[in-house]
């Protein structure tokens, strides 16, 4: 029998989290409630003696300080010393993770020695007492506000109700499943138009009422169809469900990449042809001072640290499951991605994690959206979506014990939809291990499949194909899923010390597609495998045979051991509270083979699974946009122009992000997220000390301008590798040693227009990485981000987010003490720009902030900043030279609000004021305005504070740049500039900068 | 006494801040190990081996249940009794952040009992958020080995169930036992009083850490594993710009050094 322990804070003693949940209600819904109250209920479906009972609440479950707690069965009682006038009760539904569930089973395990069986469990609920006079409607609104129906149920009840029921009880979680499915053979000798429906929807599961019921789409092309029908011809059978969706999985757009492998407009794929070409030139070009150990063939990039260690980059999105379940989407996705750096090469230690969210707005006037026609699946407001998904990355990355390091939120209105959530990791790996190459990895013939972390359920699946759909009212929602950082965690370290020990010859992360593409992928390296499916771990009974295969239940890697390791390994691991199975062995058959209780139910040519899809050939259109430029008033106020800019969304200070995130585990901290005297404005770069011992750094940073993607994406993607190479220079990186990395968030990716957009940013990317020598070494693609639903009034929708790539990179600082951030250091220091303003502002945040406030709208314009490598690959390798020689008092490369910002960001981190002569700044035609030249821009610049003492030295290290010394530093704490014109245009205290800067989310 | 102490690092269940204890304590002159808790409990190393236990930060267990709960019921659950003879012995223990949660949910804090019971706590920030930032802390006690010859030091928090309670009764013993080992200040050194963020989390009394009443089992939410090199301080290159001007260097050690030596010259 069940038995609930509730508990709550004691009465005579505040709750703080109720307290948060209140003032967000307060703020989100405008509902005052006189105060919330939380209890954590923690449901054991499992028999224990009355003692047991007792001991458990005692000291387990209760704070004795803070907590009072009941017991109670079977109905719930409620604590009579609580008050309340509503209560809700928030509980999982089946199959959802658990987390503090599975950890009151284990410690339940720990303090009575007992061992649960496999059908007891613990659940876990919460429930909210809501005091205040609210209608039923506005308890429904508060609700909704504090649950997701993807994945968890509610029940409401009136202080009245639950006495009358003497209780409130959710139903128990217990996952109950038919009993599995039968394994189908799929017939493909069908119509082209009956296969289409095949691909799109799904192999039949069984015919109910006349009714076809489909498992979910395949995701698989017509001509792809083909090629599997006619391998399968040749096969001379029909293929299992199972074999079709584990090549669904393997041939999907989120594995394969097919649009950038595919043939276009003639060009021999876009990754081939621009991405890694550039790198291979790069490569190619530096000869022995090449820093790439190994690229594009892993997991993850890795490029060479010092000479005993290496870095591991990745940076991956979490887009579509953040869009239903921002929480469970954006935890899943940091955890996620830690697998990379952890499963490249010999597997890395992790060491900083990086993020970049784009949501809609999150303030102002929202228009409902919905996706089906009847209004029942609403599309989240994207302040929700901004609080889960920031809660997800908080999780994910604190309690893995990896600093949150850099990252940036962006809006737009087109991410309303369909979020943008990109997290990275980075990975440091000793350079050998036991004297081998640490990024080389090889399954050898015989090695057994081993399988460890998580266990499989029905999670994500189809959602490898899921995310290279649109998204609708059929997605399912087994692809919301919640990861569990602890779990890894136990694995990760684990997997360190058998690294250390040689346990293992290879390893892999389960990501898209679990086993069936981890193994299938590991298989390669030596040529066959051998799956028996009943070996692995499951949560519940009643998966069909390929569920168990392409599951992507998380936390999971997948390993080759060679059999005489194989006790020691699985041994290891067991003491350090991780799962771990032996599924199968690798083979040199040529075949991957996957059986079921005996019974075959996969074996298909290794090579047939891997390159037998059928070649894309796909057609571009580019038709450069006819943007009119902008004539745009000239502003009366210039400080109120300044205030609302430093307000504005995209440039406000976010400082609750950072706070909430663990930015200094592990030690190495450098340059930190938020600079300053007072540790509050935002830098560009952040720079970590990966090893404790050593005074190398490394620079992390990332940059995308989905605004001037609307004019030219070739300049949207130059620019962002401009910025991210200024950037890093400006931290303290050499120039020589910077990586890039490319994800691309695009949509539509089947019109010719948007891949024609696509080209150009992809020329762009080989254009410019080849220009500043920096490689792409890791990237991934999205492709589909588009929304298609249904607005208030139940007329269909499709709203696409802007072409969106961001590059990420990463550079070595040779000495850390070296480093400078962004942040005025003392009065009477000399204030110099380098590079030239021009009236460059399409696409920029001025056109877009004022844009909103004159039109509801951003304006664009055509005049989208331009990169001009003939100056800036003079200028940054000076300016790198100049902040190693401690020339410069601080540094900031100019970006996004232009010089305005820049400064302003400058005197506030400093607490300092700043007299500033506009004129003086070095300019190109056109920039005759105060407005353009505080506002454009341009790339190529940085803003920098000088000592008096230094600048004679300065200025000739300087000489033959473009570069003006433009004002000074000052004691008083005011921000004063005069205009071209030699009025004074700007007068405003630095406190004030600092509350526009601030006040935007401020409550957050 | 040896001239290294050995150092038990814990490991294990999601506590994270173990490498950079680790090398804390063997910078500072320790021999210090990493050592899973399951090796403890299964015997393969002995605590009683160890002149210093340290249980680093981290989320052991996700914080589920309550921070720091769970391990310390796998510690009372499977190690009491050598624990407690640790203890009793002239040896350290430091808990940091999740460490010092554990160390207050086993009831080794504010003294141990051998029923290892919690008589005080750590709980949900007044914010009811998780706080990253650095603050200002005053050394107050005479007796607490790890905070001897600190008066005012910054070093950084990172956690969400900081805010130390505890009933009148057993803050005064702690007043009367000198048993405040840090306080939250502002950063001339005067009483936090309660003040975000000066007092990052509403601990009462300001308290930031504490010691038993012997001085030789500490624990403390901030993080001095945080500090070990001047360039982990928030203003550091700004400290550095400042005194080159006065033709002086920035040193490179950072303040959070001298609660691990302070452990070392314990011994001495």
């Amino acid at each position: 029998m069940a038995t609930r322990i509730q508990v709550f804070t004691k009465p005579g003693l505040p709750d703080y989290l109720g307290e948060r949940v209140r003032k967000r209600i307060a703020r989100d819904l405008a509902i005052e409630l006189a105060s919330v109250r939380i209890g954590e209920i923690y449901t054991l479906d499992r028999d224990f003696p009355a003692e047991d009972l007792e001991k458990l609440r005692r000291e387990l479950f209760t704070d004795p300080v803070t907590q009072e707690s009941n017991l109670s069965e079977p109905a719930p009682v409620f604590l009579k010393s609580q008050k309340f006038d509503w209560i809700v009760e928030i509980g999982f539904l089946p199959g959802v993770t658990d987390n503090p569930g599975r950890t009151a089973r284990e410690a339940i395990e720990d303090l009575l020695r007992v061992k649960f069986q496999k059908s007891e469990s613990v659940y876990t609920s919460r429930q909210y007492l809501l005091r205040g006079r609210l209608s039923r409607p506005e308890v429904g609104q508060v609700t909704s506000a504090l649950f997701n129906p993807l994945i968890e149920r509610a029940q409401i009840m009136s202080r009245k109700e639950f006495e009358q029921a003497g209780g409130l009880s959710l139903p128990l979680p217990r996952v109950k499943l038919p009993p599995e499915p039968p394994v189908l053979s799929v017939d493909l000798n069908l119509p082209d138009e009956e296969l289409s429906r095949l691909g799109k929807q799904g192999i039949v599961e069984t015919v109910r009422n006349g009714r076809e019921i489909r498992r979910g789409p395949l995701a698989l092309d017509l001509d792809y169809l083909h090629a599997i029908r006619d391998y399968f011809n040749r096969e001379g059978r029909k293929p299992t469900d199972l074999e079709l969706e584990s090549i669904a999985q393997t041939w999907s757009e989120h594995c394969k990449h097919t649009i950038f492998a595919a043939c276009l407009d003639g060009v021999d794929g876009l990754f081939k042809t621009y991405i890694r070409r550039s790198t291979e030139e790069i490569r190619k070009k530096r000869g022995r001072k090449d820093f790439c150990v190994s690229i594009f063939t892993d997991n993850a990039g890795v490029i060479r640290f010092n000479r005993d260690f290496n870095l591991v980059y990745k940076v991956e999105t979490h887009n579509t499951p953040s869009a239903l379940d921002p929480y469970g989407g954006a935890i899943t996705g940091i955890v996620g991605v830690n697998r990379d750096p952890l499963g490249t090469g010999k597997g890395s230690r992790l060491v900083v994690n990086t993020y970049g969210f784009c949501f809609g707005n999150p303030a102002g006037k929202w228009e409902p959206l919905f996706r089906d026609r009847e209004k029942e699946n609403p599309v989240l407001h994207p302040r929700t979506v901004f609080e889960g998904v920031r809660r997800g990355v908080e999780d994910g990355g604190n309690k893995s014990g990896i600093p949150t390091g850099f990252g940036f939120v962006r809006f737009d209105p087109r991410y309303r939809g369909k979020p943008l959530v990109f997290v990275g990791t980075l990975g440091l790996m000793p350079a050998r291990i036991r004297g081998k190459p640490s990024e080389k990895k090889g399954a050898r013939s015989g090695d057994l499949i081993v399988v460890a972390g998580g266990r499989v359920g029905k999670d994500g699946i189809h959602g490898a194909t899921f995310s290279s759909e649109e998204l609708h009212a059929g997605s399912p929602v087994t692809a919301v899923q919640i990861g569990d950082p602890i779990t890894q965690k136990k694995l990760g370290d684990a997997q360190l010390e058998a690294r250390e020990r040689e346990l293992y010859t290879s390893v892999t992360d389960n990501g898209a597609g679990g086993i069936s593409c981890s193994v299938g992928e590991m298989a390669r390296e030596c040529g066959g495998c051998l799956v028996e499916l009943e070996k692995v771990p499951l949560k519940y009974p009643g998966l069909a045979p390929y569920e168990i295969w392409i599951s992507e239940s998380q936390e999971r890697m997948t390993y080759a051991v060679p059999p005489e390791k194989a006790d020691e390994f699985l041994g290891l691991l067991e003491s350090r509270g991780a799962e771990a199975a032996v599924i199968g062995k690798f083979t040199d058959s040529g075949r991957c083979i996957v059986s079921y209780r005996g019974k075959k139910l996969m074996d298909v040519d290794l090579d047939f699974l891997h390159d037998g899809l059928p070649r894309k050939t796909l057609r571009s259109k580019w038709n450069p946009p006819r943007q009119p430029e902008l004539k745009l008033s000239e502003p009366a106020d210039y400080g109120e122009v300044l205030q609302a800019m430093l307000s504005w969304p995209n440039l406000a200070g976010k400082e609750f992000v950072v706070r909430q995130f663990d930015h200094e585990v592990q030690g190495g901290s450098v340059i930190k997220p938020l600079v300053g005297v007072e540790e509050d404005i935002h830098s560009d770069a952040v720079v970590y000390r990966p090893l404790l011992d050593s005074r190398e750094g490394v620079a992390i940073t990332g940059s995308l301008f989905p605004g001037y993607g609307d004019i030219d994406p070739y300049w949207m993607a130059a620019d962002a590798i401009d910025q991210v190479i200024r950037n890093l220079v400006a931290a303290g990186a050499d120039p020589g040693k910077i990586a890039l990395l490319d994800n691309f968030c695009w949509c539509s990716s089947d019109e010719p227009e948007r891949l024609g957009q696509l080209k150009r940013a992809c020329e762009a990317c080989y254009d410019f990485a080849t220009r500043y020598q920096a490689p792409f070494i890791s990237g991934k693609d999205s492709m589909f981000n588009d929304f298609k639903g249904f607005d208030a009034q139940g007329g269909p929708i499709k709203i696409s987010v802007p072409p969106t790539l961001l590059i990420s990179g990463i550079g070595i600082v040779p000495d850390l003490r070296r480093c400078v951030t962004l942040a005025a250091k003392s009065a009477g220091d000399l204030v110099y720009v380098l590079g030239l303003t021009r009236k460059e502002l399409g696409g920029g945040q001025y056109y877009a902030a004022r844009g909103e406030k004159e039109k509801g709208g951003a304006y664009v314009g055509a005049s989208v900043p331009q990169v001009r490598p003939e100056e800036t690959l003079k200028l940054y390798p000076r300016v790198a030279d100049i902040i190693k020689e401690g020339l410069v008092a601080s540094a900031a490369p100019v970006g996004e609000g232009g010089l305005g910002i820049s400064l302003a960001k400058k005197a506030m981190a400093g607490c300092l004021g700043m007299e500033i002569d506009l004129s003086r700044v070095p300019k190109g035609p056109g920039t005759e305005r105060d407005d353009y030249l505080l506002f454009s821009e341009s790339t190529g610049r940085f803003a920098v504070t000088v000592d008096p003492k230094k600048s004679a030295k300065f200025e000739k290290r300087m000489k033959g740049l473009p570069m003006a010394k433009i004002g000074v530093v000052t004691n008083e704490p005011v921000l004063k500039a005069r205009g071209v014109k030699g009025k004074e245009i700007i007068r405003i205290k630095i406190e004030e900068l600092k509350e526009a800067y601030k006040k935007t989310f401020k409550d957050w | 006494m040896s001239a290294k102490p050995k150092t038990l690092i814990l490991t294990g269940y999601g506590i994270n801040c173990d490498w950079e204890t680790e090398f804390a304590f063997n910078q500072a002159g320790a021999r210090a190990e990493r050592v899973h808790i399951n090796d403890l409990i299964a015997g393969e190393r002995k605590l009683s081996d160890y002149q210093v236990l340290a249980i680093p930060g981290g989320f052991s267990y996700g914080d589920d249940l309550g921070s720091g709960k769970v391990l310390a019921n796998k510690i009372r659950a499977n190690l009491r009794d050598e624990v407690l003879g640790f203890v009793s012995g002239d040896r350290l223990v430091i808990g940091i952040c999740n460490g010092f949660q554990v160390l207050v949910k086993s009831g080794l804090l504010p003294q141990p009992t051998p029923e290892l019971n919690q008589t005080v706590t750590l709980t949900f920030n007044l914010s009811g958020k998780y706080e990253d930032r650095w603050v200002w802390l005053a050394g107050k006690s005479d007796k607490c080995v790890f905070t001897t010859g600190i008066e005012r030091i910054y070093l950084p928090v990172a956690h969400g169930e900081g805010r130390f309670f505890a009933e009148e009764k057993e803050l005064s013993s702690l007043k009367k036992n000198d048993q405040i080992a840090f306080q939250y200040v502002d950063s001339r050194g005067k009483p936090a009083r309660g003040n975000f963020p000066e007092n990052p989390n509403g601990s009462v009394l300001d308290l930031a850490g504490i010691c038993d009443p012997t001085g030789r089992i500490f624990g403390m939410m901030p993080h001095p594993e945080r500090f070990l090199y001047s360039t982990s301080h928030p203003n550091w290159e700004r400290e550095k710009e400042l005194l080159s001007r006065q033709g002086k260097k920035l040193k490179e050690e950072g303040d959070g050094f001298q609660i691990f030596k302070n452990a070392i010259k314990y011994f001495k």
